[in-house]
């Protein structure tokens, strides 16, 4: 499964090199298809509700209806069913591919079994309200979904009463069947965006709002192919002809084919199988939990920036637990917490220059502390030498670092780039430690603990607590988002910074140096 | 990549997707049924006969259940399969036995058959058995169709009193 996993994320890395080409890392649609999944659900309530203003239930007025919508009202209610239809089919190719892609990606396992496991419940509802949906319509395709799902039902040992009867010839059609549909097709989505509300419950700033620019292409997209293609319907349903070659919607349907070949009872067994499994797959090889972010109260302030930082919505701010003057304190919910040490990085105790020899942060990762991350920082960086060391700080989900290491480049990495306190490329570039700080890690706009990179982004520029300090050199900073597969890119990039820093060294001996600023280097030796 | 080339590839990317939501969502076409042909769909829901006829219990036996349940006969419940069979110009195209429905084997019968056939003039036979016989049937019906291409010539079982039903 691991092998699966990396091939699959290999190959969406690559596909999606190709959109960030197109579209740039902030429209990629491959970083935006919960968002997009969002989008498509408003358009489909929207049209949804302008549709069943003119929409007539009844056997015969429920298709005369939509053939007024789609033919009279070509310019409003067709288009309107046509969005209907598009936006429908488009949001299940959303969800199949943020399915693949979560699990590609590997964003479902210990604290973040949520939303995987709610995830689960949508594939039937939206499925369900798609069925429902073309069964309003009464054609020769709503006739077919009509006989075979309700023989389908049949094979549930539940309903007394075969259900396929009601469907045997037109004198046994019942008006309540069409009353019960348009309820279904309501309701099942009306449920779904409970769900869809719990599925995103667990996450900070969660994307539901594709970007703008993606948003416009997405509508113009499915405008030009409801006008170019518009939805409409077969033939009128009549139960005295069987529907024998149709037209149907491969998004909703293509289980329906299969229901001909094999068994119902099968069927139910399978798909069942299919999404026991689907749910259970956080713990099937739940793999190595790792240890949850703790507080050490006597150096948490309970200034708040964890809580503002933690893209999980694990940690809140809660009375004072000790007889500290403060008011609050950090609280971490231990089932939320994925252990990024997102927190540690906004932390304002967790700093590298601090004097006191036992370095604590008000947060801290049991599994690598801050004051590990210091260690490592000055072994990493006491082995270089030269005038062009660079220092890599990289995370645990991107490419493998290791390599890396030689003369003049030392390496740290951690479970995420955002647990590294801005503080630190002040430490090393101050202290001499280094030339230059390079940081890296997943793909911008798509990182695996979803916020580090723009935290850190923003972190470097000073828009966000804790902000670099001014006096850092940016042209010694470099970052590049590279994920699992921009090896060659990424090296093109540390080299380019590396002539640059090479450059600074020969042509510009007036830059002030680091480290003027008195902060003992006693201090780094009793770390 | 130069901003032209950047929109051309978001234009080719929306056009594809476009593409393939337009051309899915409606083709290719099933073929459910070969339209050269109609099709007898065969249903009923059909209670068949008790298995065991109820019997008088012994006065003992009465003293033995509790008083609030006794009663004078003892009525098992499970029924008998219902077995049906269809004959188009003598040759057979389905016999089958229906097991009832219910936990305890106590409900209908229910079958659903779909069945193609060449259109054209038939002679259809169509028999049912719901008692406790071992062969035979209780019910027979033998007519004549002329069954059009496509069509959905349903067959299904009434009771009260018991008969075929064609439509
Ligand atoms: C209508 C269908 C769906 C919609 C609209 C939807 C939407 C979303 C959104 C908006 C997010 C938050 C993304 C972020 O801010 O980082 C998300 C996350 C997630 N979704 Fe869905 N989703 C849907 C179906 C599914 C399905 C079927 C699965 C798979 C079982 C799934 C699995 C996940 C997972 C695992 C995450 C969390 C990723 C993380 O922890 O970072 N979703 N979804
Ligand atoms: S490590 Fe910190 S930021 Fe990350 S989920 Fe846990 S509490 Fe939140
Ligand atoms: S950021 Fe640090 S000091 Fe502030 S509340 Fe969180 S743990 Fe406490």
């Amino acid at each position: 499964m691991i092998h699966l996993k990396k091939i699959l994320r290999t190959g969406f890395e690559y596909m999606e090199d190709v959109f960030d080409a197109a579209f740039g890392p902030a429209w990629n649609p491959f970083y935006q298809l919960g968002a997009l999944g969002w989008f498509y659900y408003w358009i489909v309530i929207s049209s949804g509700i302008y549709l069943y203003i003119f929409f007539d239930t009844g056997i015969t007025d429920a298709y005369l209806s939509v053939e007024y919508l789609t033919h009279e009202q070509w310019y409003a209610g067709g288009v309107m069913r046509s969005l209907h239809r598009y936006a429908s089919d488009a949001l299940v190719i959303m969800m199949l591919m943020h399915l693949l892609r979560e699990f590609a990606m590997d964003r479902f396992r210990s604290s973040r079994w949520f939303a995987w496991f709610t995830g689960i419940p949508m594939l039937w509802f939206v499925f369900s309200a798609g069925i429902t949906g073309y069964w309003m319509v009464w054609d020769r395709l709503a006739q077919y979904i009509a006989i075979v799902t309700t023989g389908w039902l049949d094979t549930l040992p539940f309903f007394g009463e075969s259900i396929a009867r009601n469907f045997l010839s037109n004198a046994d059609l019942s008006g309540r069947f069409f009353t019960l549909m348009v309820f279904l097709h309501i309701a099942l989505p009306l449920l779904l965006l409970f769900i869809m509300w719990i599925h995103i419950h667990r996450h900070t700033q969660p994307k539901v709002n594709p970007p703008l620019g993606l948003a416009a292409g997405t509508l113009v997209m499915l405008l030009v192919v409801s006008l170019v293609k518009p939805a409409v319907s077969h033939a009128p349903a009549d139960l005295g002809i069987v529907p024998a070659v149709i037209g149907l919607d491969w998004f909703y349907l293509p289980i329906y084919p299969l229901l001909d070949r094999y068994p119902g009872e099968a069927m139910w067994m399978v798909l069942g199988v299919i999404t026991l499994l689907l749910l259970l797959l956080p713990w099937l090889p739940s793999g190595k939990q790792q240890a949850v972010a703790v507080i050490d109260l006597d150096n948490c302030n309970g200034c708040g920036r964890c809580v503002a930082d933690c893209p999980f919505s694990a940690i809140s701010l809660g009375p004072r637990s000790d007889n500290t003057g403060y008011e609050q304190e950090a609280v971490v919910d231990n089932r939320h917490c994925t252990s990024c040490g997102i927190c540690v990085g906004a932390c304002p105790t967790a700093t590298p220059f601090r004097r006191r020899s036992g370095l604590t942060a008000g947060i801290e990762l049991p599994e690598l502390q801050i004051s590990e991350v210091r260690d490592k920082t000055l072994a990493a960086t006491g082995k270089l030498g030269g005038n062009d060391r660079i220092l890599v700080f990289g995370c645990q989900h991107s490419m493998d670092l290791s390599a890396l290491e030689d003369s003049r480049t030392g390496v740290v990495s951690m479970p995420c780039i955002g647990m590294l306190p801005p503080s630190f490329l002040d430490f090393v570039l101050s202290k001499n430690l280094a030339d230059g700080v390079f940081l890296t890690g997943c793909r911008d706009g798509d990182c695996y603990f979803r916020l580090g990179i723009r935290w850190t982004d923003a972190r470097i520029c000073g828009e966000r607590d804790p902000e670099l300090r001014q006096r850092v050199p940016q042209q010694r900073i470099r970052t590049y988002w590279g994920g699992l597969t921009r090896s060659k890119q990424f090296l093109r990039e540390l080299d380019a910074f590396r002539n640059g820093l090479n450059a600074l060294a020969t042509c510009n001996q007036n830059v002030p140096e680091p480290g003027q600023e008195g902060n003992g280097h006693k201090d780094i030796g009793n770390a | 990549m130069p901003r032209t080339g950047r929109i051309a590839g978001q234009i080719i990317a929306y056009g594809l997707f476009a593409a393939g939501l337009g051309y899915f969502s409606n083709a290719p076409v099933y073929t459910w049924l070969d339209p050269g042909f109609a099709l007898i769909n065969l249903s009923f829901s059909h209670a068949g006969q008790r298995k065991e006829e109820c019997r008088r219990l012994t006065p003992a036996e009465i003293a033995a259940t509790a008083p609030n349940m006794r009663q004078p006969l003892d009525c098992p419940r499970e029924r008998v399969p219902v077995a049906a069979e269809l004959v188009l110009d003598g040759i057979s195209l389905l016999s089958k036995s229906y097991k009832p429905t219910g936990l305890a084997r106590d409900g209908a019968s229910s079958a659903y058959e779909r069945i193609p056939v060449r259109p054209g003039q038939h002679q259809l036979t169509v028999r049912l058995r719901d008692s406790r016989r071992g062969d035979g049937f209780d019910y027979e019906e033998n007519i004549s169709i002329n069954l059009r291409p496509r069509q959905n010539f349903v067959v299904d079982f009434r009771d009260n009193p018991g008969r075929f039903v064609f439509k």
